[in-house]
Order: structure tokens, then sequence, then C-alpha cells
């Protein structure tokens, strides 16, 4: 059984249906990459996996769980899911510290000292440690995104949902937020990633999504999507990021 | 004298901004999140309390309730009608706070599996008092002197006081209000003074907020 299972998502905003039916399944410890152009709807298909945006049709399941069942538990269903924004979105009255130990106390009900301790490990593993006191404002884009990236960690997820978490930093910056998900994904985290940094995708993405226009157009393994695409729009779309975005590690 | 009756003021103070604290926070919060009967009925009443002239609603609220035979004390009816029109006050600058932090601050609370509820209580509200604090030091600025209107129910405050010192030497009419006019500069200067000091101890190291937009 596939740890992600999403079928045949539709969502519609006002006149214009942004996804028409996006299925798509991810199994555990795997490394998906989906890529597309601008507006093709690849964050409200993210949305839609964790209900953030509930689809208007389609369902999903995590671990066997239906998560857009009309009577789960939604709150403890998102918990299993990380969730990595394209703007950080830490919260910006905490430090760094609780920013990844109030997950922990407020939605896992661990006590203060423990959630501390398990905050500290994630900050240590994101290489952020001697950064616990400081507020999301004191630290550079990167910064925050790691912070962020432990932030999910933190909650013992399933699977882990990441919006372009490397597109709203100065170039200089990428580099370490790229090595700590290349990491993860080495130490077998799961992952559903929606980025146009091609050497993240080559260095360790089993599967490349390649979406347009609400639908997936092709998919396949990174060696398969980069040499012989079989959608002639893959080629030219592979081709033009990585013009664009070279291949930064 | 005066400065003895001036204490009632203060107490008609803290008790008029608590009570439209509590209630400023309620509305707010409904005006925002409640939903649209809810948010319609809070943003109705914010609206009708902004509109009736502070007077008014004195006399209401004391002579209002003994037409029903019920007598309410001039503190009490003060408190009402100062703080619920305060609330109206206190709900849109609260408002403007909650409207003011990114959406994504709540989007980052429910995806970690936080209910509504838990987002706004440990996320939202934190971040808008303290975006409330500027506001706020305004709105005590204009409730201190209100204070003194509760004078036409009969509260011996302070105005109330000076009246009576004038009614009985009217050459120490000029002394009087003058002292009241010093009371009340010290009064909002060290209000607002201690206002500004906690906004500067809640601060939060690093974010600059101005005038609700937040930069990065
Ligand atoms: N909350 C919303 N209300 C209305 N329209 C929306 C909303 N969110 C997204 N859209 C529209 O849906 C379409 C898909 O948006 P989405 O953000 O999912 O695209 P994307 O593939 O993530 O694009 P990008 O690469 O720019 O992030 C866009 O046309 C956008 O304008
Ligand atoms: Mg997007």
């Amino acid at each position: 059984m596939s740890l992600l299972k999403a079928e045949n998502i539709h969502k519609r905003y006002g006149k214009e249906e942004v996804l028409k039916g996006v299925s798509l399944e991810l199994e555990r410890g795997e490394t998906m990459v989906v890529i597309g152009p601008s507006g093709t709807g690849k964050s409200t298909f993210l949305r839609c996996i964790n209900q953030l945006t509930p689809p208007d049709k389609g369902r999903v399941w995590l671990d066997g769980v239906e998560v857009t069942h009309p009577k789960c538990n939604i709150n403890r269903l998102r918990a299993q899911m990380g969730f990595v924004f394209q703007d950080f979105n830490l919260f910006s009255h905490l430090n760094t510290l609780r920013n990844v130990s109030i997950g922990l106390t407020k939605v896992k009900g661990i006590r203060k000292e423990d959630a501390r301790k398990l905050a500290m490990k994630e900050l240590e593993r994101v290489g952020l440690d001697d950064k616990i006191d400081a507020y999301p404002a004191q630290l550079s884009g990167g910064q925050q995104q790691r912070v962020s990236i432990a932030r999910a960690l933190a909650m013992e997820p399933k699977l882990i949902l990441f919006d372009e978490p490397t597109s709203a930093l100065d170039p200089e910056l990428i580099g370490e937020v790229l090595e700590v998900m290349i990491k993860l994904a080495k130490d077998g985290m799961t992952m559903l990633v929606v980025t146009h940094e091609m050497g993240f995708a080559r260095a360790v993405a089993d599967e490349i999504v390649f979406m347009e226009h609400g639908v997936i157009v092709e998919q396949g393994n990174p060696q398969q999507m980069f040499s012989a695409p079989k959608h002639p729009r893959t080629g030219e779309f592979l081709n033009k990021i990585t013009e664009l975005y070279g291949e930064t590690e | 004298m005066l400065l003895r009756a001036t204490l009632i003021n203060i107490e008609l103070l803290f008790a008029l901004l608590f009570l439209g604290l509590l209630l400023g926070t309620v509305v707010a919060l409904l005006q925002v999140y409640g939903g649209r009967f809810a948010g319609t009925l809070a943003a109705g009443y914010a609206w009708v309390f902004r509109s009736i002239p502070a007077l008014v609603l004195l006399f209401l609220f004391y002579f209002g309730p003994s037409q029903f035979g019920v007598n309410i004390p001039p503190f009490i009816a003060a408190t009402l009608a100062l703080g619920i029109r305060s609330s109206a006050y206190q709900s849109q600058i609260f408002r403007g706070a909650i409207q003011a932090i990114p959406q994504g601050q709540m989007m980052a609370a429910r995806s970690m599996g936080m209910s509504r509820l838990q987002g706004i209580i440990t996320i939202i509200i934190p971040q808008a008092l303290r975006l409330s604090l500027a506001g706020w030091s305004n709105e005590f600025s204009s409730v201190v002197k209100d204070t003194t209107l509760a004078y036409v129910v009969g509260l011996n405050e302070v105005l109330r006081h000076a009246r009576i010192i004038m009614d009985r030497h009217y050459e120490l009419a000029m002394l009087a209000y003058l002292a009241v006019a010093v009371i009340f500069f010290v009064l909002t200067y060290s209000g607002n003074r201690s206002l500004g000091w906690l906004e500067g101890r809640l601060r939060i190291p690093g974010l600059q907020m101005k005038g609700g937009t937040q930069n990065k």
C-alpha cells in the first residue's frame, strides 16, 4: 500500500478549473519532485492533499486513512503531514526553539521539557542549534527555511510536502536548504517537493512529475525524464528551467 | 479633595478599559472569524456604539433602566456606557491588527495540526495584541478624558468636585479647573509612557511592523 494516494483531484476557483483530475501515489521513503509552469496548480494540489484547500472532487489517503473523509479527524492527520512553505511562515512572535516545539506541546501534548529536547534534536539536524534564541526576523531566509523544516520534522510526520522551498531565497542561500533536504531524502523521509531545482531532482528524486494546466502531463524517473521525455512539452519545459535555474546543488 | 476624586476617575478608567478590552477582543474575533452571521452582528455592534455620543450613552444607561424601576449606581452605569463604547473602538483597533497578520501564520498553524481555535489563541492573539498597542495608546488618551463625562450621571469624579469648588468659592474656579487640567495631563502622559514602555518590552526582536505592514 502506498503511503500517499491522491485520486482524481479537482479544484475550481470561480470559472477557472485549476486542477482537472490529478492522481498520484507515493511510496514510503520515496521523494517525488513536481515541476510545471507558474499557475498550473502545483501549490493548489499540495494544499488539497493536506486539506488546507479542500478539493471539490477526488479523494486522498494517507497511509490508508482517508484524509478527504468528512468524518476524519483532519487535525490529527495534518499533524502527520509536514508542510514547508515557500515563504517559511515561521511564527514571528516565537523564537527558533519555540517555533519548533510549539506543535509538540500544543498539538501532541508533549511536556515542555521533553518538547524542548526533541526540538533541539531537530535543530541540530538542520544545523541551527546555535540559534535557538533568535527570532525569525533575526535569521536569514535560508536559516528561516531550515527552521521551518525542523518544525515540520519535530512532529515526526509520515510525509513532508514542500512548496517551492527555495524560490524565495537569494541564490547564495539556496544551497544550505537543499543540502538539508537532500540529507532528509537520503535518510528515508517521504517527500513530495514542488521545485525547479533540477540539481536536487537529479540527486534524490525517485520520480519527477510534470504538471501543466491542472493535469499531470508526464511522470517518470529522472533519467528517463531528462534523457527521453515522451511528451514534447516535458522536454521543452525541462530545458527552459535548466537554463533559468541552472543546476545549483 | 480633587486628588481623592481623581481616584474615582482612575477606577472608572480601569473598569471601562477592562470591559472594553474584553468585549472588544470578542467582537473583533467574531468579526474576523465568526462567519457571516456573527461577523455582521459584530460589525453592527461596533458601528452602532461608535456613532452614539458618549453623553447620550451615559444618559441611556443611567436613566434608561430607572424608567423600568431598576436603579443602577452611577459608577456601574458609567462603566457600562463608556466601556461598551470603548469596546467598539477597541474592537476596530484589534480587528485591524488581526488582519495585518499575514495569512501564512494561520496556514502554518493549521498545517501542523492545530485547530482554528488553537491557532487563534496561540498564534494570532499574541501577535495581534502587540500590534494593537500603538492604537491602544490613542484609545487610552481619549477614554481618560471621557471619564469626566460621568459627572452628568452624578458620579463624584474630579470634574464634579471642581464644579462644587466653584459653586462655593467662585474666586477659586480658575484654579480648580487648572488643577483638573494638570491632573489629566499627568494621567495621559504617564499612561502613554507606560504603554510605550510595554510596547518596547514586548517588541519582537528584529521585527519591523509599521501600520500593519510587515517588512522582511
Ligand atoms: N485562493 C485562490 N483564489 C482564487 N484563485 C486562486 C487561489 N489560489 C490559486 N488560485 C489560482 O489558481 C491557479 C493555480 O495556482 P497555484 O498557486 O496552484 O499555481 P502554481 O502551479 O503553484 O504556480 P506557481 O509556480 O506560480 O506557484 C492560478 O491561476 C491562481 O491564480
Ligand atoms: Mg505555487
